[in-house]
């Protein structure tokens, strides 16, 4: 069981209240009418689908109702830090020293 | 390479089963190949059988970083069927299933394949009517699934209760009967017997750490634990790890990794005679020849190299089971155990060529591949061999996913593959 912090509850709960929501930071085209099928692909299907740390979406399903992101190592399964969504994509580098 | 029959099996009786020879070898690679396979397992392995067998090339090594078959192939719950919706999945489910049928007499090697039919549970009006429409699109294909009233559900698997004020009550059931399972490790360790005997070498504890590419794009060989190995051409067959292995090729795959898991119980007498598949409790049973009740259901939500998988998934499975079977809500679970499967977004397997000449890939089989061993490894060998694919894999290709031709069984199916 996998323990998540939420940072607008801002309380570390059980994996059964949240809901994983994919890979994050993510943006959708700008402007669809003027991007290629190949572009299209990138953002529809194609997923870094990383061995170990992971910038990913989770929603509090069962609590606040909100979409967060979090970096968690998919190796260990361990959460380097979960953010709210309008924070910017944290620094890997800094997170990797602060869990050492 | 000993051939078992009932004559060798009774010399070796009276000789204290002391003479039997190693059925493999295990190999150090060569400079170079001409065709390397990344990951022994059931499809990798298989894919050099027919590589040798039907093509006649044998200068095949098949390399993983653990041991042969210890991923997806020895961590699935062994179901067998074919009773896919979409035209392209029938056919090359239907492919694997027709290469099921007298696989341990071409092996010479028994893969314990049983027959014993998959019955698909429907509990409401929307699995009625998505069942009878999967049956009818089968009969169409020429694939064999016949819907069943709940009484004929029962006389076909007993145990099941078709009681009206059960919790989630049967009110029909789809049944495949030719599908059912197969032994998962014999059908490895017939494949790799079979390849070894025919040349390939087969190389185990040696991570593949990189696909190595010419100034001219092609492929040149892979980066290894033991060194650099040449290879004209590379076919990548490495479930869970396939984007971290193409990803060094400098292919980015639509997939994703998610741990599927799975469990068994205490071994017990026979009571279980099929397959039984609920989608909408989702879970899986049968019972081993052990006789230990094997029991799955969906991945876990989050994508992960874990091998492992989380606690509350096993709870709702097993809280599923006890669910349509009363009977077994005293049994102890024995082990569970997880595999990393490869998602595609479409739910369907990418087979065939890549952008990078001279690289091939097998992948996106999510928590289904098992069933597809024989056709995927035959189907891959083909491709690999002409360049060129085989009718039952064209229409899985990588390109799919920018031209909007997906093959959607996601849609069709949604879990429990």
């Amino acid at each position: 069981m996998l323990l998540i912090h939420c940072p607008y509850c801002n309380q570390t709960l059980p994996e059964a209240e949240f809901t994983y929501a994919g890979e994050a930071h993510i943006a959708r085209p700008a402007d669809p009418s003027s991007v290629s099928d190949e572009e299209w692909r990138d953002f529809l299907f194609i997923r870094t689908n990383v061995k170990g740390p992971h910038y990913e979406r989770w929603r509090h399903f069962y609590g606040c109702g909100r979409y967060f992101n979090a970096v968690r190592d998919t190796v260990s399964d361990r959460f380097l830090i979960t953010y709210k969504t309008d924070d910017p994509r944290p620094e890997l580098s800094k997170l990797l020293e602060k869990s050492k | 390479m000993t051939h078992f029959s009932a004559l060798s099996l009774i010399k070796n009786a009276l000789s204290g089963q002391k003479n039997w020879e190693p059925q493999w070898p295990d190999s150090e690679p060569k400079a170079e190949y001409d065709v390397i396979i990344v990951g022994a397992g059931g499809h990798g392995l298989g894919a050099a059988y027919y590589l040798a067998k039907e093509h006649g090339i044998t200068n095949v090594a098949v390399i993983d970083k653990g041991w042969l078959g210890g991923g997806n192939t020895g961590r699935n719950t062994t179901i067998i069927r074919s009773n896919y919706l979409y035209d392209e999945s029938a056919k090359l489910y239907d492919h694997a299933l027709d290469l099921w049928d007298g696989l341990s007499q071409e092996l010479n090697y028994n893969v314990m394949y049983s027959q014993r039919g998959v019955l698909m549970l429907a509990h409401n009006v929307h699995d009625v009517q998505s069942f009878q429409r999967h049956v009818h699109a089968n009969r169409l294909n020429g694939v064999d699934n016949v819907w069943l009233s709940a009484e004929e559900a029962k006389e076909y698997c007993p145990p099941l209760d078709i009681s009206p004020t059960a919790r989630y009550p049967v009110v029909g059931a789809a049944l495949q009967r030719r599908a059912g399972t197969a032994r998962h490790d014999a059908v490895a360790w017939g494949y790799a017997r079979g390849a070894a005997a025919r040349g390939v070498d087969i190389i185990q504890n040696c991570p593949v750490t990189a696909i190595r590419r010419g100034p001219d794009g092609r492929v040149t060989g892979v980066e290894t634990a033991k060194g650099f190995i040449g290879a004209k051409k590379v076919a990548v067959s490495a479930a869970g790890h396939t984007s971290v292995v193409m990803d060094t090729a400098g292919v980015r795959m639509p997939l994703e990794s998610y741990p599927l898991q799975a469990l068994v119980s205490e071994p017990i007498k026979p009571i279980f005679p099929c397959v039984v598949m609920s989608n909408s409790v989702h879970a899986y049973i049968s019972q081993s020849d052990k006789g230990e009740l094997v029991i799955g259901s969906g991945t876990d939500q989050y994508t992960s190299y874990s091998q492992r998988g989380g606690l509350p998934l096993i709870e709702h499975t097993v809280a599923a089971i006890c669910e349509i079977f009363p009977i077994f809500n005293r049994m102890r679970m024995l082990r569970k155990w997880g595999g990393i499967v490869d998602v595609t977004p479409d739910r369907s397997a990418i087979l065939g060529k890549t952008p990078v000449p001279g690289l091939y890939v097998n992948c996106g089989w999510g928590t289904g591949g098992f069933k597809a061993t024989p056709g995927a490894a035959h189907t891959l060998a083909w491709t690999v061999a002409k360049d060129d694919p085989h009718p039952a894999n064209a229409p899985f290709t990588l390109e799919r996913f920018s031209t909007g031709r997906l093959i959607d069984e996601a849609a069709a199916a949604a879990v429990a593959h």
